[in-house]
């Protein structure tokens, strides 16, 4: 095993800001993608329903 | 090609067949989740044996550990941008609308790994070379990247016709293809601050089990890329066909959800 403890591993070598700090924000901009799919999703099925409930076309 | 007519049975041995952005609708919403999954497991994978397996660096002690996200995003930013690049292409020579829709899915991904790649390297930089910054090849072609795909972004969203929107886009896509040989031959070509690359044809200067963590990484954030990118042209399909009597067809036989 690397770590000898948790406490060791979150420190990553005295390193842990810049390795968290990378792995977070990728973790965060993932998480905002994946949300950010869902709601284009949502509006985009709303606005075609609401299209298709659009008489006369 | 009429997209609101039924597809005869016969056309299904055509891979045109797949172009019709009715089929492809299909067709990506039963294959995303399955690249979702797998890069789910991937990166679980990838980070057990980043983190867990792979020993500490010699000259770098533990920031070394970042190489497991910037490399895959650094690749995916430079990749991506080539297939928006390919896509825009198609659609421009053969006026097929979901190449351009295709085009459109990837910029953000694109734009969001080359975030990643510029955020993980400046991280990576501070503790290595003391700078988060420096006006360095690699680094500001890398930034050019970013600055193409945020371009490309933003010149679709100001035209309001689709299709000149696509054409716009289009263009400068191509022209902007230049970019990515100078980023990845820009170690080889200046003296750069960043180094060189640890894989190439000839092998690899990493240790293997470094080397196999790094991959697997590449392959979930790839896989990732993909489930994004088919996740987001579905949902450019529906907003764009959203007249065609498919669309009225699918939104009303499904709840609202």
């Amino acid at each position: 095993m690397i770590w000898s403890s948790w406490e060791a591993f979150w420190a990553m070598g005295g390193y842990g800001r810049y390795v968290w700090g990378s792995y977070g924000v990728f973790f965060a901009i993932v998480a905002l993608e994946c949300w950010q799919l869902r709601l284009r999703r949502r509006a985009a099925l709303q606005e075609a329903r609401r299209a298709a409930a659009r008489p006369g076309r | 090609m009429n997209s609101t007519t039924e597809n005869p049975p016969v056309a299904r041995m055509n891979a045109w067949w797949y172009s019709s952005p009715q089929t492809f609708y299909r067709l990506a919403g039963k294959l995303a989740p399955w690249f979702a999954a797998l890069a789910a497991i991937l990166t679980v994978i990838g980070l057990y044996i980043g983190f867990f397996v792979a020993p500490t660096d010699a000259t770098q002690g533990q920031s070394y550990r970042i190489i497991f996200i910037h490399v895959p995003s650094a690749w995916m930013s430079m990749f991506l941008y080539v297939v928006m690049a390919f896509w825009a292409a198609i659609g421009l020579a053969f006026n097929t609308r979901l190449s351009s829709m295709m085009a459109t899915a990837i910029a953000p991904t694109g734009a969001l790994m080359t975030f990643i790649a510029l955020w993980s390297g400046a991280l990576w930089g501070r503790p290595t070379w003391g700078a988060y910054w420096v006006w360095d090849a690699r680094l500001t072609s890398e930034l050019i990247l970013l600055f193409l795909y945020l371009g490309f972004i933003a010149l679709q969203a100001a035209i309001d016709d689709r299709r000149r929107a696509d054409k716009a886009g289009a263009v400068l896509a191509i022209i902007g293809v230049v970019n990515v040989p100078i980023i990845y031959f820009s170690v080889q070509w200046w003296n750069t601050l960043h180094q060189g690359a640890s894989v190439s044809v000839k092998g690899s200067s990493m240790a293997s089990i470094m080397l196999a963590g790094m991959l697997v990484m590449v392959f979930a954030v790839w896989m990732y890329c993909i489930a994004a990118v088919l996740y987001r042209v579905r949902t450019i399909i529906l907003e764009r066909e959203r007249h065609t009597a498919w669309v009225r067809e699918l939104v009303a036989g499904e709840p609202l959800k």
